[in-house]
């Protein structure tokens, strides 16, 4: 049985902002790592390894960069890494990064189930495992809280739909989002870090894809435009209140009154 | 393709270009060449704000759709053991308002089994045809057939947008169906509005909700867009009931999935946090945990629920489900009263909509100042005491 676990490198932290007046993202540093999230995705892979002897194959498209991730994944207990990477594949959006990538585990060997996090920090959308799915036209199922069972032919899981949870039984191959905390994800081992140093990451190309078509891939292949980016707006009006302590609860109960969110005595 | 190109002999000073680059993609390489790597995100900045005709947009051939064979506007009917999710509605709301500037129609599709009785209280909110798919394989949701019903309609009814709520089966019905098409999906939509020639501006925030993006998807129909509950208001309902409802076929074949469903079991019901009217919302200024009985009291008192920011959540002092906040809920009540939160970015992303913003904070320059209506600066162990009493004597219910 093989497994692949689809990661993205993101930036450190968020905090990014737009300079008002140029429109320009200014980020602070660019320490990279790996999307949180997939830290459950890896987790939940090296659990179903450890029952079933699964072998672990992760894929990143990214810049050359990107194989730091993959080596992070190495030191976790990964043991196979791809990274998908091309100037065409430059300005994708959710479509394209999706396409791709289910281009780069076609070429790779589909496996029995493909894992992926639930969303990654940066682009925040949760929606390119799905669309994965469909290109290599296999069910998935997102939102997974808990696997409670697998044979060589199905999983069996936990589905969060919100006010109901559904346990099911999903045939391979599938793929799979898993929810943060389905496993706790273990630190990542000095030992293995050492080991896996030098363990070669192939590159996947454009080139090497099935569908070799540039108008698939990048911003050519991608439906959605960025008009624009700009920091978030506030324009609200406040007024600050700074009495002392008996005299802001005074004010308050006066102004909640005045809303009508206090019952008043007749 | 669509590719920048660098025109290297317009270059006078090559130090100067990698920083125009916001995700580092221009690099001097060890010839002192400039180079674009595969991290460019073609976002163009390096065009529009570097020297003049250095860096230069190769546009490779666009395929446009015909914008005019697809026309109206779709909602998927987001529904649980019998009830429509009020989300349904917000949805509708906009996308009245979207269509009446346009003159498209509204349509609904709703799938399930046994659910077309609820049908026609969806015309109450707009939808001018309200499509249902009722077969007993959609009793639960499973991913293919909902794929299957949704795509199927779009195929007849070609809706220039389709609007899907931000839930758990929205998010995964969306992106497989969108992919299906080849078209575009923006997530999470926080501003939504619509152009004449039937494009949609799409708002969302992104990198944790401290940038926003402004996105279109101009050349492929439709337009899918996912919206998470509360973002935008809920319509009053017209009391007339309106909208034709269309029974829909569809091939027996196209209704069946492998996954198997063993066994579905509800979650323990807490008054959800979106539907309460007024929020009592606590963040680290509260200092112990038994501290909580406080923010509890004046939550009680003016018949509110509590919620909490995602470090109070973290600590195990509250269930998940009451956490506000880009990774919690959403909310919009007609009263929040903050206590001892900041105001991290994260957490105004899920609350700034509320309709009276009352902060209560020690911390004169924190954020959540200028997200509030009006901002109390002080000690929320001096002053809700105070309000509590006082409310207590106003009002007979809790004397």
């Amino acid at each position: 049985m093989e497994i692949i676990v689809c990661i993205k490198q993101v930036p450190s932290n968020s905090n990014v902002q737009v300079d008002p007046k140029t429109g320009v993202l200014i980020r602070s540093g660019i320490e990279t790592k790996i999307n949180p999230y997939d830290l459950f995705a890896i987790e939940a892979a090296l659990r179903i390894k450890e029952k079933t002897g699964a072998k672990i194959k992760t894929i990143s498209m990214g810049p050359p960069q990107a194989t730091e991730a993959i080596k992070e994944a190495f030191s976790m207990g990964i043991e196979e890494g791809y990274l998908l990477t091309d100037r065409g594949f430059a300005g994708a959006d959710v479509l394209a990064t999706s396409y791709a990538l289910s281009q780069g585990i076609r070429k790779i060997g589909l496996p029995a189930l493909i894992l992926c996090g639930k969303q990654t920090t940066d682009g925040d959308t949760a929606q390119v495992g799905p669309e994965i799915a469909e290109f290599l036209h296999i069910p998935h199922v997102t939102h997974v809280l808990g696997i409670s069972g697998i044979t060589e032919k199905a999983i069996t899981l936990d589905h969060d739909l919100q006010d109901h949870i559904q346990t099911i039984t999903v045939p391979f191959p599938c793929l799979l989002t898993v929810e943060k905390d389905i496993f706790q994800p273990r630190l990542p081992s000095y030992l293995l870090k050492q080991e896996t140093a030098r363990r070669e990451i192939a590159q996947i190309n454009l080139a090497d894809l099935d569908d070799k078509n540039e108008q698939h891939y990048g911003l050519n292949g991608s439906p959605t435009q960025v008009v624009k980016i700009f920091p978030p707006l506030n324009d609200r009006s406040y007024e600050i209140w700074e009495e002392n302590p008996e005299e802001l609860s005074r004010k308050l109960v006066q102004l909640l009154s005045s809303k009508k969110f206090i019952q008043v005595r007749s | 393709m669509t590719s920048i190109r660098i025109n290297h002999e317009k270059i006078v000073n090559a130090e100067e270009l990698p920083k125009l680059c916001p995700f580092g993609a221009i690099e001097q390489n060890e010839r002192g060449q400039i180079e674009i790597l595969p991290s460019c995100r073609m976002c163009k900045m390096c065009i529009r704000k570097g020297p003049a005709g250095v860096f230069e947009l190769d546009e490779g051939e666009v395929v446009q759709v015909d914008r005019s064979a697809w026309q109206g506007i779709l909602v998927y009917v987001d529904h649980s053991m019998g009830e429509i999710n009020p989300l349904t509605y917000e949805l509708l709301g906009k996308a009245g308002e979207m269509a009446r500037k346009t003159g498209q129609p509204v349509y609904a599709v709703m799938a399930g089994d046994g659910i077309r009785e609820l049908a026609p209280e969806l015309g109450h909110y707009g939808a001018d045809k309200i499509f249902v798919y009722d077969f007993p394989e959609l009793r639960h949701f499973r991913i293919e057939p909902y794929a299957a019903v949704l795509h199927d309609l779009i195929l007849k009814e070609k809706p220039s947008t389709v609007l899907v709520g931000g839930t758990t089966v929205g998010r995964s019905l969306a992106p497989r169906v969108a992919a299906r098409l080849r078209t575009g999906l923006t997530a999470d939509c926080t501003q939504l509005d619509m152009q004449a020639n039937t494009d949609l501006d799409q708002i969302r925030p992104a990198f944790g909700g401290n940038i926003m993006a402004h996105i279109r998807t101009t050349r492929t129909r439709p337009q899918f867009a996912t919206v998470r509950s509360k973002i935008f208001p809920t319509p009053a309902r017209n009391p007339e009931p309106g909208g034709e409802i269309v029974l829909c076929e569809i091939s027996a074949e196209k209704l069946q999935s492998p996954i198997q469903v063993q066994a579905v079991r509800e979650k323990a019901r807490v008054t959800s946090l979106e539907q309460a009217d007024v929020i009592v919302a606590c963040g680290r200024g509260v200092k112990q945990e038994k501290d909580l009985a406080l923010i509890h009291s004046l939550a009680d008192a003016l018949g509110g629920a509590v919620a909490a920011t995602r470090p109070l959540i973290e600590r195990g002092w509250f269930d998940p489900r009451v956490q506000i906040g880009l990774s919690g809920r959403t909310v919009r009540p007609k009263l929040l009263i903050t206590c001892g939160i900041s105001g991290a970015i994260q957490f105004v992303a899920g609350m700034k909509d509320a309709e009276c913003i009352i902060s209560i904070n020690k911390d004169s320059t924190a954020p959540i100042i200028k997200i509030s209506h009006y901002a109390l600066i002080g000690d929320l162990y001096e002053i809700i005491p105070g309000v509590i009493e006082l409310i207590r004597e106003k009002s007979p219910v809790l004397a």
